[in-house]
């Protein structure tokens, strides 16, 4: 700790940040609602802060406030947030700002959007601790490589003078935890950090993030949806829900004793499990398919079935070629070799060969259901083209038909003329299986349906898909990296690793061991809700 | 929270929930969140429209009707006095409407129409037409236009279609540039993509996916191209290639009486009234993009 500038003449107070009575209304439909209804946050210093809830709880714009700041089109409309003895509710603009990224940090979820594309990452690191005036300039890029160093970042010499595009998505979240410890602040607010990586790459960044932050004796607000994780980093929990404090205990005590029923509910939600069956009748299936992008070759001889009415799901990381087995059935890349067979004929390799009723037969649900939809198209017009188009259904019908499909995604008439963006993520994900399920498929193929979701929302639509599977006898191919959602909704697994199949069969047989080696690194990577685990898992791979 | 319901329910996930509207209640509130420049554009714009439509109606006298005196007074004969040949001002300002704003509307939207449609089949197909119908656009823009505008029309001749048409075409360059450019970035979504596994055709993804996803760079380019070609129209005609007498137009009507401005310290009016059609293109233009401005406020999701 060489900063000794900007630190407090009151050593004797070791409580960091203290929030009272935060309340802070939205500014929606022509109207004020509340966010935030009256919450308390005490943090001392040094000490992690895991802030859980779903989405819409409130949990970002309580960890922003933190820092004093409102988003647009949101007010603090009373309370106090001292912190170090200065309230920030009251500070000027400027105060603040002298505040932000040097004693407070930021480290949002999407740290490829965070970052300007247009510098080198070492430049952008040192940037609030060189402006300023912490420390001079070439000591904050000394520091910034011991950094990268602590951070486990391979090459720490040179990675800083790449651009933020010539790194993965692990990495730079990596180097952004580095921008914020740079001018050694006192607080970090992590945004939910994980949430975009792959799980192996998710476990990398929490053991780095957590030694830095201990390292240094930071104190931290971590923000997630994702109890695993925070009960590997957070000394006490807070639990918010609807803009309230539901509880708030250490980490231990929340793990095996939650008081409250809402609590309760969110540590069992990872206990869905499907009973898997069999199926004899294949429905579709690919052989031997080699696939390129270009001259690069990412699928090699891969070979698939799917039973009619159950779910395969394809495990795997980012890369391995899962999506790009979903773009060859779909027929959106033609493959080089091998072929596509649907209830006993080969499908035309390119879609504008395929003939409609076969494009009816195969949907597809994407992951980020706000691309998926287009945004300036009512709910109406979404589910309701699928039904003009393959079926041709007008006026009333269609009316009618889409008012039962909103039925089946439990939602009502109410959202028939919402655009995406009047929605939740949960409820966009329901109107993009909707528009699936217009079609009347045999097969959905679900690519990384949940990931973008909070667990309970997670829960929702995975039981939906199973209600519907059951009811329709619909046939899922669901890809995914979370083994939790597989344990939750598959029947047979797929693992896949550099666009080769590695193992296949079974759920039952797949997550019992022996496992070949990559699965084994797979499952081992989840956490679990121990707040040991992280540690365990370490010492385990250092021997 | 003990009201709070514990159990999940998917369609209390958003705090809002509201009552579904329909069409003309949602035109009616989009209305009455109009701020009070994109009214005063309205209230211009209708009025011009109205002048333009019932312009036989308003004028008091013909078109080309020429009066014995030329350059008369304002006063209760001639309300805008005459001009340089004795034809009253003001109904050549009331049929100017008329020629100038259907000249340059069906200019800029022929323009879109035509840089537009293409931009977006570039667009969306990426590959051999994208790459010829680029190139040429890069040709086209390489010469100048004025000068490329000038020799056309002395090969087709000055005729209003000719000059709509040829200005149409050196306008839609820029539009075609502006639309792939914008487009380009739509067509590699995923709701694209999900259009396309639907089996639809080139005219629906052009139209409905992609089309109202660009709308605020093509409708701010819109209100800029629609003023540029007043100019265009006016800089020509100013070369004797425009719009050709006795047809009424505003931006040689600045021209052909632009003299009586030296006269202001004999008679203001006298000198006002070259400057009542250049007036006209600017309220008409300034009107214009109050409207574009509050139209982009609105579609862009901007919040102050």
């Amino acid at each position: 700790m060489t900063d000794t500038t900007q630190s407090s003449p009151d050593f004797s107070n070791d409580i960091l940040l203290k929030m009272r009575d935060i309340r802070i209304d939205g500014y929606s439909d022509e109207q004020w609602h509340p966010i935030i209804k009256g919450v308390d946050v005490t943090l001392r210093r040094g000490e992690i802060m895991g802030l859980i809830g779903e989405s819409g709880a409130g949990k970002s714009t309580l960890g922003k406030a933190a820092m004093g700041y409102t988003q647009p089109g949101c007010k603090l409309t009373s309370g106090s947030i001292l912190f170090d003895g200065v309230d920030l509710a009251k500070a000027s603009d400027r105060d603040k700002r002298m505040l932000w990224g040097t004693r407070i940090a930021y480290v949002a979820q999407s740290a490829a959007a965070s970052f300007n594309p247009a510098h080198r990452l070492i430049d952008q690191t040192v940037e609030a601790a060189t402006r300023r005036g912490i420390r001079p300039d070439a000591d904050s890029r000394t520091d910034a490589v011991e950094l990268y160093r602590a951070l486990q970042l391979p090459d720490p010499e040179i990675i800083g003078n790449r651009y933020p595009h010539q790194v993965s998505g692990g990495q730079l979240q990596r180097v952004m935890t580095a921008m914020a410890m740079s001018p050694r602040p006192d607080l970090i607010i992590f945004d939910e950090p994980t949430t975009a990586l792959d799980v192996t790459t998710q476990v990398e960044v929490l053991a780095s993030m957590r030694n830095i932050v201990e390292e240094f004796n930071t104190a931290a607000i971590y923000i997630t949806h994702d109890l695993a994780v925070v009960a590997q980093m957070a000394d006490f929990i807070q639990v918010l829900r609807y803009g309230e404090e539901v509880e708030a205990a250490p980490t231990r005590q929340m793990l095996t004793k939650p008081e409250m029923p809402y609590t309760k509910s969110l540590w069992s939600v990872r206990a869905l499990e499907k009973p898997e069956v069999k199926g004899e009748d294949i429905v579709l299936s690919i052989d031997n398919i080699d696939a390129a992008y270009g001259p690069q070759q990412v699928l090699f001889d891969v070979s698939i079935k799917l039973p009619r009415g159950r779910t395969v799901a394809v495990v795997g990381e980012s890369g391995s070629g899962k999506s790009t087995t979903a773009r060859v059935i779909t027929g959106l890349l033609p493959p080089l070799g091998g072929t596509v067979t649907f209830n006993g004929e080969v499908l035309p390799a390119a879609l504008k060969d395929r003939s409609k009723e076969q494009l009816q037969q195969i949907q597809m649900i994407y992951q980020m259901a706000d691309t998926a939809m287009n945004p300036r198209q009512t709910v109406e017009e979404i589910i309701g083209r699928p039904l003009e188009f393959y079926m041709g259904l007008k006026g009333k019908q269609r009316e009618e038909r889409i008012l039962e499909l909103l039925d089946m995604i439990e939602l009502d008439e109410s959202f028939m003329d919402r655009l995406p963006s009047e929605l939740s993520g949960g409820q966009k994900q329901r109107i993009c299986i909707a528009r699936a399920l217009a079609a009347r498929p045999d097969i959905i193929i679900c690519d990384e349906v949940t990931s973008a979701l909070d667990q309970i929302v997670q829960e929702g639509i995975l039981q939906l898909l199973l209600r519907l599977q059951k009811k329709y006898d619909i046939t899922y191919l669901f890809i995914t990296h979370d083994i939790a959602t597989v344990k939750a909704i598959s029947d047979e697994i797929v693992v896949m690793l550099e666009g080769k199949v590695v193992e296949q069969g079974l759920k039952s047989e797949i997550l019992s061991p022996p496992y070949p080696d990559y699965t084994k690194l797979l499952l081992s990577s989840v956490p679990d809700m121990d707040p040991d685990w992280l540690t365990n898992f370490l010492e385990q791979r250092s021997d | 929270m003990s009201e709070q319901p514990v159990t999940y329910s998917a369609s209390a996930e958003v705090g809002a929930v509201r009552k579904r509207r329909s069409r003309l209640e949602r035109i009616g509130l989009l209305l009455k969140s109009a701020p009070a420049t994109a009214w005063f554009g309205m209230i211009v714009v209708f009025f011009y429209i109205c002048v333009a439509i019932f312009a036989d109606l308003l004028a008091p006298y013909g078109e080309a009707e020429i009066h014995a005196a030329a350059f008369a007074p304002w006063g209760d004969e001639f309300f805008f006095g005459t001009d340089q040949i004795g034809r009253d001002v003001l109904t050549r300002l009331i049929y100017g409407a008329r020629n100038t704003m259907g000249i340059a509307l069906a200019t800029t939207i022929l323009s879109f129409l035509i840089g537009g449609g293409l931009g977006l089949v570039a667009a969306i197909n990426r590959r051999w037409l994208d790459q010829a119908l680029s190139r040429f656009v890069d040709v086209l823009m390489a010469i100048p236009s004025l000068i490329f505008a000038l020799m056309l029309l002395s090969i087709f001749g000055s005729t209003i279609t000719s000059l709509i048409i040829i200005i149409a075409v050196l306008d839609s360059t820029r539009v075609f540039r502006l639309t792939r450019a914008v487009a380009v970035n739509v067509a590699v979504m995923d709701y694209v993509e999900a259009a396309k596994l639907r089996g639809e055709g080139l005219g629906w993804i052009m139209r409905r996916e992609i089309l109202p996803n660009i709308m605020p760079p093509l409708v701010a380019e819109f209100g800029l191209r629609f003023c540029f070609v007043f100019l265009t129209i006016a800089a020509l005609s100013f070369l004797g290639v425009g719009i050709q007498p006795p047809t009424a137009d505003w931006g040689s009507m600045v021209r052909a009486n632009a003299s009586l401005i030296q006269f202001a310290k004999y008679d203001m009016t006298a000198a006002i009234t070259p400057l009542l059609p250049a007036a006209a293109i600017a309220l008409l233009t300034v009107a214009v993009n109050f409207i574009v401005d509050w139209f982009l406020h609105k579609t862009s999701g901007l919040r102050e």
